[in-house]
C-alpha cells in the first residue's frame, strides 16, 4: 500500500466532493425555497456546460466572455422553467412534481445529444499550464481552479443567506410561505429566483466539470450523484449539503482505491455512494443537519 | 356513469365491478374483438399490441404502487429486469415449463419487490423516490456483476411459451398468452380494489395518519403494496422474456423506469383502465414521432436537423415533453379524458 496513492485519491476526493458540494448547494436552494426535489439538476450543468463549449468553439469568444455569456443564459433558463413548467404544479402531490422534474431532465438530455451528439468533446486550452505540482502531488490547473471556484461560490452563498435582502426573503419563504407572504415578500418571486440562482451555480460546476474532463451526457449523471450527499447532509441545509458532497466525493474515491487495492468488485466508484444512500435513510433519514419533520394530528 | 343519478341501496351493490350490465358487456366485447385481431392486424401491429399489452401489466403494478397507495418508486424497470432475467434462469437451471416460469418469475420478484419494500414502508414521500433510484442503480450494477443469472453483458436467451406441446414463437400465437395474462391481471387488480386490503392502501395514500388511527397497520400495508407491484412487474418482465426470446442487462436502465412512471401519470393515478391506456400512449408514442419523421424524411427539415439519425433523441425528448405536458394540462391523465367524453355521448344532447 503507498500513502502517496491514498493521498492523491483523498485528494481527487476532496476536489470532486468541493464540485458535488457546489451542485448539492444548488439543489439545496431549490428544495428550501420552494420545495421541489429537482430530478433534473444534472441537466443545468449538462447545458451551462454545452452552450459554454459552443460560445467558446463555434463563436471564438474568449473564455470570460463565453462564461459570462453562459451565466446570463442560464439565469433566463432557470427563469423560464419555474415560470412554465414549475409554477403551474405548485400545490400538486409530490409525485406529479418529481415527474415534472424528471421530464424535464430526460427533455433535455436528449436535447443536447440531438444538438451536439453523444460524443465527448473538449474545451478549447484555457490555462498555459496542465498540471502542477502540490506538495508532491500532481494536480490538474482546471482542478485547482474548481476547488477556488467552489469555495468562491460557497462564501457567496454564505454572505447570501445572512447577509442579504433576497436571501432573508428566501430563507423566510422556506421558513413558512404564508408569513413570508403576509410581509410582504413576493413568493413567486424567490421561487424564480432561486431556480435562477441554482441554473446559475450548476452552471458553473458543469463548466468546470467540462474543462477537466470534455462535454458529454456524463454530466447528467452529477444531478444524480448528488442525492447521496444532500440525504447525508440533510435535504434542507446549505452547510449540510457542501459537507456531505465532500464526503461523498472522498467516499467514493476511497471506495475505488480499497476496490483496486484488495476486492476487485469493479464498478465501486460509481455505486458505492448508493449503498451508502439507502444507510443513511435506513439509519438517519433526515441526515446530519436537515431539520427533522414533526407530524401533529 | 350512470346517467339519472345514483340509486345504489345496498353495499353489494356499491362494491359491484360493473356499475351497469352495458359495461359488462363492453368488455366481453373487448375481449371477444381482441382476440380476433390476429387475424386481420400484421406482425408489426401485433407485435405492438404484445408490448402493450406486457407494459400494461407492469403499468399497472406501478399504479397499485403510486396511484393507490401513494408510494413512489422510481425503479420499477429493475424488478421488470428481474422478472425477465428470474423466468429466464428458471427455465434453465430448473428445467420449468416457460408457463410455469412466468408466475414463478413474478413471485421471486415479489420476494425481491419485500425485500426492499420492507425498509421502504419507513419511508415515504421523496425520501422514498430517492431510496427507489438508489435501488435502481444498485440491482443493475448487480445485473452486471451477476453473469451466473443474467448471462453477463452477454445476455440470456429464452426459450418461447409452450403449453401442453402448442408453442407460441410467433406474434400470432404468442398474442394470445399476453392477452391472457393481461385479463387476470386487470380482473385481479379490479377485484383487489374492492376487498378490504385495497381500500386500507386508499386509505394509506389518503390520509395515512387516519389511517393507522382506524386500524390499518401502515408498514404492513406499505410492505404488501411494494410487493405486489414487484409482482406485476416480474410477470410483466417475464412475458417481455419470452416475447423478444433474448434478455440483456443494458435494457432495464432508468429510462425504462421512468417510461413505466410516465405510463402511470398520462394513464391517470389510480385508475386501473388508465394504466392500459397511458401504457399504450406510451408505446405508440414513438411510432408517431418516427411516423412524423418519415414523412418529412429527404426534405429540407430532415437535412436541416439530422432527424432520421437522431430519431432515438427524438423518441425520449417525446417522451419527456409527453409527461410535462400532461402534468401540466390533464393531471388525471388518459383516464378521466376518457369519461369526458363518454358522459358528453352518453348525455348528448342535453348535457346539463
Amino acid at each position: 500500500m503507498e500513502w502517496s496513492q491514498l493521498l492523491q485519491f483523498t485528494l481527487n476526493g476532496l476536489i470532486v466532493g468541493a464540485l458535488y458540494g457546489v451542485v448539492a448547494m444548488s439543489f439545496v436552494l431549490i428544495y428550501k425555497a420552494s420545495q421541489v426535489v429537482n430530478f433534473a439538476q444534472g441537466e443545468f450543468l449538462l447545458v451551462g456546460a454545452w452552450v459554454c463549449w459552443w460560445l467558446l468553439t463555434d463563436w471564438q469568444l474568449p473564455f470570460w466572455l463565453g462564461f459570462l455569456f453562459t451565466l446570463v443564459f442560464m439565469t433566463a433558463f432557470g427563469l423560464v422553467l419555474q415560470v412554465v413548467v414549475l409554477r403551474p404544479l405548485i400545490g400538486e402531490p409530490v409525485i406529479s412534481v418529481i415527474m415534472a422534474t424528471i421530464g424535464l431532465g430526460i427533455f433535455f438530455q436528449a436535447l443536447m445529444k440531438w444538438i451536439f451528439g453523444v460524443f465527448a468533446k473538449p474545451f478549447p486550452p484555457i490555462f498555459p499550464v496542465d498540471r502542477v505540482n502540490v506538495l508532491g502531488l500532481e494536480v490538474q490547473t482546471a482542478y485547482l481552479l474548481s476547488l477556488v471556484i467552489s469555495i468562491l461560490i460557497m462564501a457567496g452563498f454564505a454572505w447570501f443567506f445572512t447577509a442579504s435582502k433576497h436571501g432573508l426573503a428566501m430563507r423566510a419563504t422556506a421558513f413558512d410561505q404564508q408569513v413570508a407572504q403576509s410581509l410582504g415578500i413576493s413568493v413567486p418571486k424567490v421561487f424564480a429566483m432561486s431556480w435562477a440562482i441554482s441554473a446559475v451555480v450548476s452552471s458553473v460546476a458543469g463548466v468546470v466539470v467540462g474543462v477537466v474532463n470534455g462535454v458529454s451526457s456524463a454530466l447528467s449523471f452529477y444531478g444524480i450523484k448528488v442525492f447521496p450527499a444532500v440525504i447525508l447532509g440533510g435535504l434542507d441545509s446549505v452547510a449540510g449539503a457542501v459537507l456531505g458532497g465532500l464526503i461523498v466525493g472522498v467516499l467514493e474515491n476511497l471506495a475505488q482505491y480499497v476496490d483496486s487495492e484488495w476486492l476487485q468488485w469493479g464498478n465501486m466508484y460509481t455505486i458505492a455512494p448508493f449503498y451508502a444512500l439507502i444507510l443513511i435513510l435506513l439509519i438517519k433519514p433526515y441526515g446530519l443537519f436537515g431539520t427533522r419533520n414533526i407530524e401533529r394530528v | 356513469m350512470t346517467p339519472a343519478g345514483d340509486f345504489r341501496t345496498s353495499y353489494r351493490e356499491d362494491m359491484t365491478i360493473f356499475p351497469t350490465r352495458n359495461s359488462r358487456y363492453a368488455l366481453w366485447a373487448g375481449i371477444a374483438l381482441l382476440c380476433l385481431a390476429p387475424l386481420f392486424l400484421g406482425r408489426y401491429e401485433l407485435g405492438l399490441l404484445i408490448t402493450i399489452g406486457f407494459s400494461a401489466i407492469a403499468a399497472l403494478g406501478l399504479n397499485i404502487l403510486v396511484g393507490f397507495t401513494g408510494q413512489i418508486s422510481i425503479g420499477h424497470a429493475a424488478f421488470f429486469g428481474f422478472g425477465a432475467f428470474a423466468s429466464a434462469w428458471l427455465h434453465e437451471y430448473a428445467h420449468i415449463p416457460v408457463a410455469l416460469c412466468i408466475p414463478l418469475a413474478g413471485l421471486m420478484t415479489a420476494l425481491v419487490g419485500l425485500v426492499f419494500g420492507a425498509p421502504a414502508a419507513r419511508l415515504k414521500g421523496l425520501y422514498l423516490a430517492i431510496a427507489t433510484l438508489a435501488a435502481q442503480f444498485i440491482l443493475e450494477d448487480f445485473f452486471a456483476r451477476a453473469p451466473w443469472f443474467t448471462g453477463g453483458v452477454a445476455g440470456r436467451i429464452t426459450e418461447p411459451f409452450e403449453l401442453f406441446g402448442w408453442v407460441a414463437d410467433r406474434e400470432e400465437s404468442y398474442f394470445y398468452v399476453v392477452l391472457a395474462w393481461v385479463v387476470i391481471m386487470f380482473v385481479a387488480a379490479a377485484n383487489l380494489m374492492r376487498t378490504r386490503d385495497g381500500r386500507a392502501l386508499v386509505a394509506v395514500r389518503d390520509h395515512y395518519l387516519s389511517a393507522e388511527m382506524m386500524g390499518i397497520n401502515l408498514a404492513y400495508y406499505r410492505t404488501l403494496s411494494f410487493g405486489i407491484a414487484s409482482f406485476y412487474a416480474g410477470i410483466g418482465g417475464a412475458l417481455y422474456a419470452h416475447y423478444l426470446l433474448f434478455v440483456s442487462v443494458e435494457a432495464f436502465n432508468i429510462l425504462f423506469s421512468i417510461q413505466f412512471l410516465g405510463m402511470v401519470i398520462i394513464g391517470g393515478l389510480g385508475s386501473i383502465m388508465g394504466s392500459l391506456m397511458g401504457a399504450a400512449f406510451m408505446t405508440l408514442l414513438p411510432e408517431v414521432v418516427q411516423a412524423g419523421a418519415d414523412l418529412l424524411a429527404g426534405s429540407a427539415i430532415d437535412r436541416a436537423l439530422r432527424l432520421g439519425a437522431s430519431i432515438s433523441f427524438l423518441r425520449e425528448m417525446a417522451i419527456g415533453a409527453a409527461i410535462i405536458l400532461f402534468l401540466i394540462f390533464e393531471p388525471d391523465g388518459l383516464a378521466r379524458r376518457w369519461r369526458l367524453i363518454r358522459a358528453y355521448w352518453k348525455l348528448y344532447p342535453y348535457s346539463h
